[in-house]
């Protein structure tokens, strides 16, 4: 049977989450292996280097670069505190002495003869990983963190903005095709992961923010209005590190597109549990793709073997979404992979997939199709 | 030695492709190229997985024995195996460098042009005078992680200071490498000489230190060369040796691998010392859209790092303004649909246009990502600036400066094009109008594109050092770019000058290799196309008085140009090219221009 390899998104209702939880350096790991951890539980810790002040000490005393040395009342590796003189010359018969105090509380870490500034460090920065999910240690990486195993339902969405969140997870319309309105939202919903159905409109957005909801889980949402969020606008698809309290993950593209029906069925089961999000996307090679994760309870756990990915791409009788227009967020089933390369109506000849949808048979090409990988 | 085969890959972020050339009744031909997904990333994590999978189509293809279970047999016996192996590489994000001068417009962009000379992509370039403190400049060093840096500054005999403040900058960022956290950053020191014992000093052990000449040893000049080899070897050594399953690609290969810009890069510069033409040469990517040019002997790069037509399509639109992606679309569509579906593919950005209407907007937008990386290209590859002219009582009224673009559109010789949408793109004239509507070529100038991307294969072969191989390794990195790599489109002939609407801005005659004569008087703002094979064909242009064709304002020219696949196509529109602003006009000017090149399908419907 012919395969073609298009990567798709995952939903799950049962596999294996493993989370690499690292510390930025070396650090301190609080955490054994076999230790039950909660999504807020810290798995290790660290100290950053503080940031660095560059005083220019020869041009605060009016001397050569070289005479800073003689001047110097503290040396490399000395603690000092803001106000502290570090540096004194002589003056004239005992008077008119001029000094450099220190603007911070930190360290001496070098002292330069040839430009006549000293480098000082600022207190170091505590940092410290949490277990972001429910589950358990299952391996430690000596000085830099842990790896979290956990029993989950488990949904990629397509691209989201801001990080990591947590909360319980509500689900706020009727059906998948419901837009997310403004008059959804109330107070109760602060802390919480909402889900909609097609579309959320920035003012609805702007209402969850100001709410203090954790996250949103929909169908569609604007690209333009994206700038009016971030305040720049999103050139590249590469976010997390945005400082948003409402992550925002979006499940099948800009504009309003009804969530795919297995994302929300999904979604539906699992109302009500405390779930673990991250809107972090990253297009580019070694794609990373928003998430959902909903741990499971050891009586929860389905008696379905555990889906394992197998990445074999599309074949007959695949379940396929059209990710690009004229078909867009369609969805249907593959009903043969011809081999020969076909024209397409822009005249680009690719090799095309037959897909079955709503009744009909359309040709479109295979890097236009997204597998949707399910159990 | 005389080679009989050579096989060659390129192992991109995503794809990995490999070629064969063989020596077939004495000339060198491209025969046959397979492609693999390229194996960095899990679950593979080795790239010699993707070369073997690209060399083991062409083993089905040729029919023809290269690999002995996963080795490359060398040298060619018998039929089986090949005599050479090469390779380039961009995988894992290329080489990602920063670069650090005192004088941002001085030592500064010289050592970005080094550094872009080699393949590298500049994150960020810093100078005393950029205008950050040092606490930000710490942080941004501290935040960018690149895979080497390279610190210049001061000219020989000059003050030390100021560059042994950025290498303070550099020793209190404590800069960690990219990959692996088990080597020293790699930082080349490519300053004043005077200050090299001072550097070495304050950077000490924390980075592994490289000392190389002065790349801007006196204002007047730049040195260049030793930093570019030292980048080179570094990039070898250390970077390389990093990234999963380099180390065995490396002995397997005859010549060092080189970054495929890089590579590309000395094949543009060796092609126009050779012919002693000027090129510019275009490579747009998915994420990056890459200049090379040669203007005056001299080779310049840039690479537009956001400019692209999948992971950063949508910047190119931020950039470029909707209006300006919307003046090439020749329908009207509501402008909220238009940048959802551009954010579509960004986040899909592996789809193809399917239909018509989403060939027009990728179309329009790689116009737009083309216009910009070269505006950006212009301004950089200038003349060294600073440097102090002078000036006699004849050069009163001359007001040019230093720092002037050596781009120059009238002298430009090829113009050649590469990537996806330029290569793939379903008609070769769609090629031929996107070059000429982005480059915006003056005069008479050649089009080709790069049919299959083969140049970093190409320029690599071309870079082989060993002196047996040398010569009859460059011979064939030429023959197969003439004969293989280059599909011929044809010539932009294009007079520039002042002219009123409907007037004649140009009289051409052509002698056709048939032996007809061709006429044709070309009107302001109309776009001709006269069919013609890649042949030469002598060719009588005179421009209207007005008018410049190459020799000066109405100086007639007699010249022999060639055709191609296209043709030759001769534009009368302005310079740079106005578009109707009202929606009518637009729509009857684009049509116009598409119908006379038989640019789409169905442009009459």
């Amino acid at each position: 049977m012919a395969h073609a390899y298009t990567p798709g998104l995952k939903v799950l209702h049962h596999t294996i989450v493993k989370k690499n939880r690292r510390l930025p350096i070396k650090g301190k790991v609080t955490k054994n292996i076999g230790d039950i951890l909660n999504p807020n539980d810290i798995v290790a810790t660290t100290d950053l280097p503080g940031n660095v002040q560059m005083v220019k000490v020869a041009n605060l005393l009016n001397i050569g670069p070289a005479d800073v040395l003689d001047v110097m009342m503290v040396s490399d590796g000395d603690s000092v505190k803001k106000g502290e003189m570090i540096a004194q010359t002589e003056g004239m018969f005992g008077f008119f002495k001029s000094d450099v105090k220190s603007p911070i509380d930190g360290t001496i870490e070098s002292i330069s003869g040839v430009t006549g500034q000293i480098v000082m460090r600022d207190a170091p920065i505590p940092v410290e990983v949490d277990a972001y999910m429910t589950g358990v240690v299952k391996e430690i990486i000596p000085e830099e963190g842990v790896i979290v195993e956990s029993e989950a339902a488990f949904i990629q969405g397509i691209f989201g903005i801001g990080g990591e969140s947590r909360g319980n997870m509500e689900i706020l319309v009727k059906d998948r095709e419901q837009e997310l309105t403004a008059d959804l939202l109330n107070e109760s919903h602060k802390g919480k992961i909402v889900v909609g159905g097609s579309f959320i409109s920035l003012e609805t957005y702007k209402k969850a923010l100001s709410l203090g909801v954790a996250g949103v889980v929909i169908g569609g949402f604007n690209y333009y209005d994206l700038e009016d969020i971030l305040g720049y606008t999103l050139g590249v698809a590469i976010t997390g590190s945005e400082d948003l309290v409402t992550s925002l993950i979006v499940t099948e593209g800009y504009g309003n597109i009804r969530m795919g029906s297995r994302t929300y069925d999904l979604l539906k089961e699992h109302d009500g549990k405390f779930v673990s999000i991250n809107g972090a996307t990253q297009i580019r090679a070694g794609v990373i793709r928003p998430e959902i994760v909903i741990p499971l309870k050891d009586d929860e756990i389905p008696k379905t073997p555990i889906h394992e990915s197998e990445e074999k791409g599309i074949g007959e009788g695949s379940l396929v979404r059209v990710i690009r227009a004229p078909y867009f967020g369609r969805m249907g089933l593959v009903k043969s992979l011809p081999s020969a390369l076909q024209k397409m109506e822009s005249e680009t000849m690719v090799r095309v997939a037959e897909v079955e949808i709503d009744d009909d048979i359309l040709i479109i090409p295979r890097s236009n199709l997204e597998m949707v990988e399910t159990d | 030695m005389e080679l009989k085969s050579i096989l060659a890959t390129d192992c991109g972020s995503t794809t990995t492709k490999a070629i064969l050339i063989q020596k077939i009744d004495g000339e060198y031909r491209l025969t046959y190229r397979g492609e693999a997904p390229t194996t960095v990333e899990a679950p593979f994590e080795d790239v010699t997985r993707g070369v073997l999978n690209a060399v083991m189509e062409i083993e089905e293809l040729a029919e023809r024995k290269i690999l002995d279970g996963d080795e490359i047999m060398s040298p060619q016996k018998n039929g089986e195996g090949v005599d050479i192996y090469i390779s380039t590489s961009s995988a894992g994000g290329g080489l990602q460098m920063m670069v650090a001068g005192v004088v941002k417009s001085m030592s500064g962009e010289s050592a970005e042009r080094a550094a872009l000379g080699a393949g590298s992509i500049v994150m960020d370039v810093m100078a005393s005078n950029d205008g950050r403190l040092p606490h930000e400049k710490i942080k941004r060093i501290r935040d960018l992680r690149p895979d080497m840096i390279l610190l210049s500054g001061g000219i020989d005999g000059g003050t030390v200071s100021h560059v042994v403040e950025l290498a303070e900058i550099l020793h209190a960022a404590n800069p960690q490498p990219r990959l692996g956290q088990n080597y020293k950053l790699p930082v080349i020191y490519a300053g004043n000489k005077n200050a090299q014992d001072q550097i070495r000093t304050t950077l000490g052990d924390m980075v592994d230190l490289d000392i190389t000449e002065n790349i801007r040893p006196v204002l007047e000049r730049e040195n260049l060369e030793p930093s570019r080899d030292k980048i080179h070897d570094l990039f070898m050594e250390h970077v390389m040796q990093q990234a999963p399953g380099y180390k065995k690609l490396m002995s397997w290969t005859d010549a060092p691998i080189m970054p495929t810009p890089g590579a590309v890069g000395s094949l543009i510069e060796m092609i126009a010392e050779k012919e002693k033409i000027t090129v510019v040469g275009v490579d747009i990517g998915g994420a990056t859209t890459d200049i090379f040019s040669v203007f005056e002997g001299k080779f310049n790069r840039t690479v537009s790092a956001n400019l692209g037509m999948s992971y950063s399509i949508c910047n190119v639109l931020a950039e470029a303004g909707l209006d300006n992606v919307l003046r090439w679309v020749p329908f009207d569509i509501d402008r909220k649909e238009l940048t959802n579906r551009i954010g579509n593919k960004m986040i899909r950005p592996t789809t193809v246009p399917q239909s018509l209407e989403e060939l027009f907007l990728e179309q329009a937008i790689a116009r737009e990502a083309l216009r910009l990386s070269f505006i950006q290209h212009k301004e950089f590859a200038t003349s060294l600036k600073g440097v102090q002219k002078e000036r006699t009582i004849s050069d009163a009224f001359d007001q040019t400066s230093s720092g002037e673009s050596l781009v120059n559109m009238m002298d430009l010789d090829l113009l050649v094009g590469s990537g996806g949408v330029l290569s793939h793109a379903p008609r070769r004239e769609q090629s031929a109008r996107m070059l000429i509507d982005a480059f915006m070529p003056e005069g008479i100038t050649q089009l080709a594109v790069d049919s299959i991307f083969m140049m970093p294969q190409l320029g690599v072969l071309a870079n082989i050092e060993k002196e047996d191989l040398a010569e009859e390794a460059r011979t064939a990195a030429l023959e197969v770019f003439h004969k293989d790599c280059l599909i011929r489109l044809g010539t932009c002939i294009a007079p520039v000058g002042k002219a009123k609407d409907g007037a004649t801005v140009l009289a051409a005659e052509f002698a056709m290799p048939d032996g007809s004569t061709i006429h044709h008087n070309l009107k302001k703002n109309e776009l001709y196309r006269i069919e013609a094979p890649y042949e030469p064909i002598q060719a009588k242009l005179t421009p209207d008085k007005k008018m410049n064709i190459g020799a000066g304002k109405g100086e007639p020219i007699e010249t022999t140009v060639y055709g191609g696949v296209v043709g030759l196509i001769l534009d009368g529109r302005d310079r740079p090219i106005t578009i109707p602003n009202d929606s009518e006009s637009r729509l009857a000017a684009l049509k116009s221009w598409s119908e006379a090149v038989n640019e789409y399908p169905n442009t009459n419907s």
